[in-house]
């Protein structure tokens, strides 16, 4: 892997960007592979590099039906935090904040995380304790935590709405300082860059059609680029988990949602750090191109479709304007969406499976891509020992049975949880 | 955003309903584990059509069934909640 630094840019600049490498390679699919990932998503490709990287498993193929990064990798609002109450998930999403901190060095690809802040905003006594309860809970964890006032808001926050007329009126938030953002594309194309260079064969549109099985044993997939052997397969398709699934019999306890986002265009500076509401289910952020990127809501019906409802877009914009007036002066560039893989208690799905040797990575709902580096760190130790990390144990399929669920909103059986 | 025809109010927009859960998901007070733990959790979920329970909550507040493809949004059939489902 020819390697990225200083010396390379200007060496590019001298040269007119002639001396460049592919990223990766765009190997043909060989006939069998010790590990076969079906999902070129963040979660996929950073699953193959650790199985590379950390367990020296380098007989291992990423499938992936369109382009890497083309899902929900691709299209999500980057918010990378892990200010979570319960410690199942802070444990989780802690360990994959560690590995954000690392990993432009750790891939040499600058994914341009940016630890900004996230900020939950309270607008109610009642609010404000739960946000209380969470800061202690992640505090107790050695997760960094702050209480803002209303004095702090409004040196750090000119622009937000802090007035008694507002339409949400708030009363103090909840600051993660190590929060922050990160460029979403560069996430997936550093751990196919990083994978590749590892042996790790990255193959895009290649579309897993099968999961065949012999005496209840996974013995590879067929694909509309032809039959792959494999010892193990993993599933990690976001949006489409109970679709792949299917094809090996399985029934899982997820839905599929969209949810999606709306970019303005771009101006100066105005807001520098995550905003997120504990009662109303908005979020801004600014991008580094300046656009303010802003999120809602999920459409709350099931579909596949990938197309926004457009009510939609006007009730997540109408809060968003209701905590900065301003905003109400900018143009919206674009929208798009998602299919999220909801789960029924909010929380991922990260392990075995009843078919031997075959592997789940799924409902993520909303909030996967901040996991990215531990959803792959754990999911390659799974598909590597056959059983879960301490980490992942707790995100087991039949947790739905036992009754073990991980509920952070205590919402019950329902995909709409936050 | 769909076009949903309310048996009592006729087409409304989208915005004025609530989707409940798939039809085969209502649970009844005998169910069976292995049938509670299929229509809570271990649904479907179909890329296609499929029966659902949906409610026109900002009209006349009725439940309806509507036949609804999840792919390409398009809806062959709204019924009141009380009328036997085409099989
Ligand atoms: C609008 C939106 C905003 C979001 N905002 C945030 C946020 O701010 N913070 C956050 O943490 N999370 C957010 N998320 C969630 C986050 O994007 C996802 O949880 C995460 O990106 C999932 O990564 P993945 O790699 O599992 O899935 P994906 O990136 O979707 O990858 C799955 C891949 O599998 C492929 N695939 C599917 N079926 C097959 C098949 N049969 N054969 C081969 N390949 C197949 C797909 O083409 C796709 O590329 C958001 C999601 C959306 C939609
Ligand atoms: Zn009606």
């Amino acid at each position: 892997m020819q390697r990225y630094s200083a010396l390379s840019l200007l060496r590019g600049g001298l040269n007119g960007q002639k001396s460049w490498q592919r990223a990766w390679r765009d190997p043909a699919p060989k006939s069998h592979y010790d590990v076969i990932i079906i999902g070129g998503g963040g979660h996929g490709l950073a699953t193959a590099y650790y199985l590379a990287k950390v367990h020296g498993i380098r007989n291992v193929a990423v499938l992936e039906r369109g382009w890497i990064g083309g899902g929900n990798t691709g299209r999500n609002t980057t918010i990378v935090r892990s200010n979570y109450r319960q410690p199942a998930l802070h444990n989780l999403f802690e360990f994959s904040l560690k590995l954000w901190e690392g990993m432009s060095d750790d891939l040499n690809y600058n994914v341009m995380f940016s630890q900004r802040g996230a900020m939950f905003l309270g607008h109610s006594d009642s609010d404000m304790i739960r946000l209380a309860e969470r800061g202690d809970a992640m505090r107790a964890a050695g997760i960094d935590a702050e209480f803002m006032t209303m004095d702090q808001l409004r040196k750090k926050l000119p622009l937000l709405d802090l007035s008694d007329k507002a339409r949400y009126p708030i009363v103090g938030a909840l600051n993660q300082p190590r929060g922050g953002t990160a460029r979403h594309d560069a996430v997936a194309w550093g751990y196919a860059r990083a994978a590749d260079a590892l042996g790790v064969d990255v193959i895009q549109n290649c579309e897993v059609l099968g999961i065949d099985r012999v005496g209840g044993k996974v013995t590879g997939v067929q694909t509309t680029r032809g039959p792959i052997g494999a010892d193990r397969v993993g599933i990690c398709v976001a949006g489409n988990s109970g679709q792949v699934a299917a094809m090996a019999d399985l029934r899982l306890p997820i839905e599929s949602h969209l949810l999606q986002a709306f970019v303005s265009e771009p101006v100066k500076p105005m807001v520098d750090m995550v905003i997120m509401s504990q009662s109303i289910h908005a979020y801004v952020s600014q991008s580094d191109k300046g656009e303010i990127v802003m999120g809602g809501d999920p459409d709350l019906y099931p579909t596949y479709s990938q197309r926004g409802r457009p009510d939609r877009i006007e009730g997540v914009a109408g809060q968003c304007i209701a905590l900065f007036p301003a905003l109400s002066r900018l143009r919206m560039l674009r929208s798009w969406a998602g299919t999220t893989d909801m789960s029924f208690d909010g929380s991922p799905i990260i392990g075995t499976t009843p078919v031997e040797g075959l592997y789940l990575n799924g409902g993520w709902c909303y909030g996967g891509f901040k996991a990215t580096p531990a959803s792959g760190w754990t999911y390659a130790y799974t598909l590597a020992k056959g059983e879960p990390h301490a980490l992942n144990a707790p995100f087991s399929l039949d947790r739905f049975e036992t009754g073990a669920t991980i509920d952070e909103t205590g919402a019950g059986p329902m995909p709409h949880h936050r | 955003m769909l076009l949903i025809a309310c048996p009592n109010c006729g087409p409304r927009a989208q915005a004025e309903f609530t989707f409940e859960r798939p039809l085969a998901s209502i649970v009844t007070p005998t169910e069976t584990l292995p049938d509670l733990i299929h229509k809570l959790f271990t649904r479907e979920n179909p890329r296609g059509p499929s029966w659902e329970l949906w409610r026109h909550t900002y009209g006349c507040a009725g439940w309806l069934k509507v036949h609804r493809d999840t792919h390409n949004h398009q809806i062959s059939a709204a019924l009141p909640v009380d009328m036997e489902t085409p099989s």
